[in-house]
């Protein structure tokens, strides 16, 4: 799956900003931790600040500082102001063909999946598996449905 | 944080609670099934005790007919399609007046504890996509997609 680039820093901004939610942070001091351009991330906090999510404070230490509720607003909520997600409204070449409806409803599927994943993860919980490290001990291969 | 973390006891299902978890899933589901309670009691509240576990919630100065604040279920399932045993969480419910107060919370870990001391190292369970509460429940006790993919087929 892939995102937008400003999907991507939308979320890396929520992200930091939410991680101390009394804390205020310049477009700056954002884009420096993770290399990004303060260009294309000012025009991102604009859409966040627009949306309620982040909230522009004023002043010789003006910056962001976040405004919605970490363990509410999730990946999905953030994604969707920056693009709409998977195929919808978007055309498929053949789709009044049979076989154009049978590859709509598998890339459904799909949709559907990342739709579940992105709208079920809040940023606090993201925050919890920034913090995790992945297990060292690698999940066994499954064998085949079926065979015991 | 949380403002109010009720002090609540969690403990195995009893004979006298199965009316109270048939009256609280019919609340949380409106669908009343108590011939499937009765069966599930039968099977998980009272045999193999050491690999099932049928935990209920109530307010720590519970009386006996205080209702529950809620339920989980599971078993240790071995072999399943390859699978080495782990953990498996098939029912989970909070009194709908009672939510966002930890009782689910409590609930998952004390399951997860029966888990590990059965000598399980991972736990799977499985939600309706569409069915968001209950998957950023799950998600936030830190579970993720798992290395299986549910099917299934419409027998005509
Ligand atoms: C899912 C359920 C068990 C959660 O119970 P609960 O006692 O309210 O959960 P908790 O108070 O312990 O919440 C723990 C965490 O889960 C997440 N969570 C719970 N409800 C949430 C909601 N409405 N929105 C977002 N996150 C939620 C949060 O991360 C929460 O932590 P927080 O309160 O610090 O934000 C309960 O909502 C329920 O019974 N739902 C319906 C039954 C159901 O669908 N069962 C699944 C099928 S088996």
């Amino acid at each position: 799956m892939k995102l937008q680039v400003s999907s991507q820093l939308a979320i890396f901004a929520v992200l930091e900003l939410s991680a101390a939610p009394e804390r205020q942070l310049s477009v700056a001091e954002i884009g420096e931790k993770y290399g990004i351009s303060s260009h294309h991330l000012a025009k991102v906090m604009h859409v966040l600040g627009r949306a309620g999510v982040v909230r522009a404070v004023r002043g010789a230490h003006g910056g962001y500082q976040f405004s919605g509720n970490p363990r509410r607003v999730t990946l999905l909520d953030v994604i969707q102001l920056f693009e709409p997600l998977g195929a919808d409204g978007e055309t498929l070449v053949g789709e009044a063909t049979e076989e154009g409806r049978a590859l709509r409803r598998v890339l459904g599927e799909v949709d559907d999946i990342a739709r579940a994943t992105l709208g079920s993860i809040t940023l606090a919980t993201m925050h919890k598996i920034v913090e995790r490290k992945p297990p060292a001990r690698p999940e066994r291969k499954a064998a085949h449905a079926g065979r015991r | 944080m949380r403002v109010t973390d009720t002090p609540i006891r969690i403990r195995r299902v009893k004979a006298s609670d199965v009316a109270k978890v048939i009256a609280l899933d019919a609340r949380v589901t409106g669908l009343p099934k108590s011939t499937y309670w009765r069966d599930l009691f039968a099977r998980f509240g009272r045999r193999r005790l050491a690999e099932r576990f049928f935990l209920v919630a109530e307010p720590d100065a519970a009386a006996a007919r205080t209702p529950l604040l809620g339920f989980i279920i599971g078993e240790v399932r071995a072999w399943e399609f390859g699978s080495a045993p782990c953990g498996w969480v098939f029912g989970l419910a909070v009194d709908p007046d009672r939510r966002l107060e930890g009782v689910g919370e409590k609930l998952f870990e004390a399951i997860s504890a029966e888990f590990r001391k059965a000598g399980m190292d991972k736990m799977r369970t499985m939600v309706a996509r569409d069915n968001l509460l209950p998957l950023r429940f799950f998600r936030g006790e830190g579970m993720m997609a798992g290395p299986y993919i549910q099917l299934e087929k419409d027998l005509e």
